[in-house]
């Protein structure tokens, strides 16, 4: 439910760019809002003022903009900005409300996701800002960094965090990749081997944001998916459902321009 | 039977002792950052480090059904290099973090000026961040740093009883007991202490139950991260209780580490980490 999935747009024309980026601007502004709404609802009371004051705090750090060079002198034992403070903190305050026979509030990792990605969209950092939050941020951090990625005005400054993450072999890193930052932006290459690596890694293909879309008409994919399940039954292991699944999707027809041929010029 | 081994380097150990681990009732267990064998020249290569104790680790752990938390620090030997300092200054950006759960591994290595200084401004980091201190104690000359890391904590501004003095043996334990500090017994298959000696020592010192901990400190080197199990299995032996073990293998750590207010010992089921998030299904 906080995917921004059909608010970002699949295909951009350069000369588009400026009232995509408002239209872009607009609906993570009411993805934000639907998302916070149904934060809320889980949380208790102490969490829902935490959640009001670490929000107040990241608007406040976007309208007055970055720290100067927060980084740039180690050494220099400057403070934390209280909303990287708290984006790092979410998980231990960012507490689902008591339910049923639970005597007290528990800490709900979807909780925490939720505020953080909240967080970095209220903030909205620069890319340095965000390339350092995901770098050295815990596995929690940096799935926020990436899901957030489609509400944030990073351009196409986010792809190396997206294939950062799909380097690595923690699973849920892998499923946060694949979301609708990654459909937009990834080349050609590197999102057949995305679809591969889920396949490989038992990330379900339902994390794929605009999985039928690009792959209608993929002949490539259709090839490597194909001598994917030749090497498994080779090997004399079963083939995953989804494999069939994404294949069939390659078989239907691109929609009007939405075929890999310009991700391929652009991007790979 | 649920074991919490409050000390043990899973970096050093393979997936075949996460499945050992849990099949001996280990289901959660603190990571301390340490020496790694091989001498660090630089900073980055810290916080890699403590990036996987905050990512990878925990990764690997919950694959196995077992919760993950770490604690984070400059240990002393490093702390002799001045190339490593740095990591001192990048250390509140992650004591934050949600899993880590205190300060550690600090201490003496060879009681240097150089660990002095490491010791307590990484003693000041704990009481600043709200965090306890897991402090090891040297192996060798091991009554006098014993005695030099009890004076350090006292001129902190943490409480001893936000402390955990580790690598404890029959000849440290009175006098670490006196600090008021919390007390932890690394469990080895070598000469330094072993499950018998352990369960003899809380013979000795039954009024100390409260405040046991025992862990197998299991790294790269000559170890076992089945020792906890070792400890608990010879407390019955001689005559324990399943409450005692209970206590010294999971309520203590549990007393401990909570302190931080950070421990969350709920750990998803693998299938969960895949499936369950509908957080992170995105687009479809
Ligand atoms: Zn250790």
């Amino acid at each position: 439910m906080l995917s921004a999935a059909g608010d970002v747009p699949g295909e951009r024309a350069r000369e588009g760019r400026a009232a995509d980026a408002h239209a872009g601007e607009e609906s993570a502004r009411l993805g934000a809002a639907a998302l916070e709404a149904s934060l809320r609802q889980r949380l208790d009371a102490g969490a829902r003022a935490w959640l009001d004051g670490a929000l107040a705090d990241a608007r406040r750090a976007a309208a007055t903009g970055p720290e100067p060079a927060a980084d740039a002198a180690p050494g220099a034992r400057r403070p934390l900005p209280a909303w990287e403070l708290a984006f790092a903190a979410a998980g231990r305050h960012c507490r689902a409300a008591a339910t049923g026979a639970a005597p007290a509030p528990a800490p709900v990792p979807e909780a925490a996701d939720a505020a953080r990605v909240l967080l970095l969209h209220a903030a909205r950092p620069d890319t340095g800002t965000l390339t350092r939050l995901y770098t050295r941020g815990s596995a929690a951090e940096r799935r926020a960094v990436l899901v957030a990625l489609p509400w944030l005005p990073v351009d196409d400054d986010g792809v190396p965090l997206v294939e950062d993450a799909l380097r690595a072999n923690d699973t849920r890193l892998v499923a946060a990749a694949v979301g609708p930052y990654a459909a937009a932006r990834l080349g050609a290459h590197a999102w057949r081997q995305a679809i591969l690596k889920c396949l490989f890694t038992g990330v379900p293909v339902t994390a794929v944001a605009g999985l039928a879309e690009r792959a209608a008409g993929d002949a490539e994919l259709a090839r490597m998916l194909r001598d994917y399940a030749a090497e498994r039954a080779a090997a004399g292991r079963p083939v995953p459902d989804d494999l069939h699944h994404v294949l069939a999707l390659t078989e239907t027809h691109a929609g009007n321009g939405t075929d890999a041929a310009p991700h391929e010029e652009t991007r790979s | 039977m649920r074991i919490f081994d409050p000390h043990i380097h899973m970096t050093s150990r393979t997936t075949d002792d996460y499945a050992a681990m849990h099949a001996s009732g280990v289901r959660a267990l603190v990571e301390p950052s340490f020496w790694l064998g091989q001498p660090r020249t630089a900073p980055e290569t810290f916080y890699d480090y403590f990036d996987a104790l905050l990512g990878w680790e925990p990764f690997r752990a919950a694959q196995h059904g077992i919760a993950h938390h770490c604690t984070l620090a400059l240990n002393p030997k490093e702390a002799n290099d001045p190339r490593c300092l740095p990591v001192l200054d990048e250390l509140p950006r992650y004591l934050v973090k949600d899993s880590v759960v205190a300060v550690g591994e600090i201490g003496y290595d060879s009681m240097t000026p150089a660990e002095d200084e490491a010791l307590a401004a990484q003693l000041q980091l704990a009481a600043d961040h709200g965090l306890p201190a897991l402090v090891h104690t040297p192996h060798r000359d091991k009554a006098a740093g014993l005695a030099r890391t009890v004076d350090a904590v006292r001129e902190s501004a943490l409480d001893p009883s936000w402390v955990l003095l580790d690598h404890l043996n029959e000849t440290t334990v009175a006098a670490a007991a006196d600090s008021g500090s919390w007390l932890g017994f690394s469990i080895y298959p070598d000469t330094k202490m072993d499950e018998h000696r352990m369960v003899r020592v809380l013979r000795a010192y039954p009024w100390l139950m409260d405040r046991v901990l025992v862990n197998s400190a299991a790294d790269w080197g000559n170890s076992d991260p089945l020792k906890t199990r070792a400890v608990a299995d010879a407390m019955l032996t001689d005559g324990f209780t399943e409450d005692d073990v209970d206590r010294v293998l999971w309520r203590n750590p549990v007393a401990f580490y909570g302190l931080s207010g950070r421990l969350d010992l709920d750990v998803a089921p693998p299938e969960a980490t895949h499936e369950g998030n509908s957080l992170l299904r995105g687009g479809e």
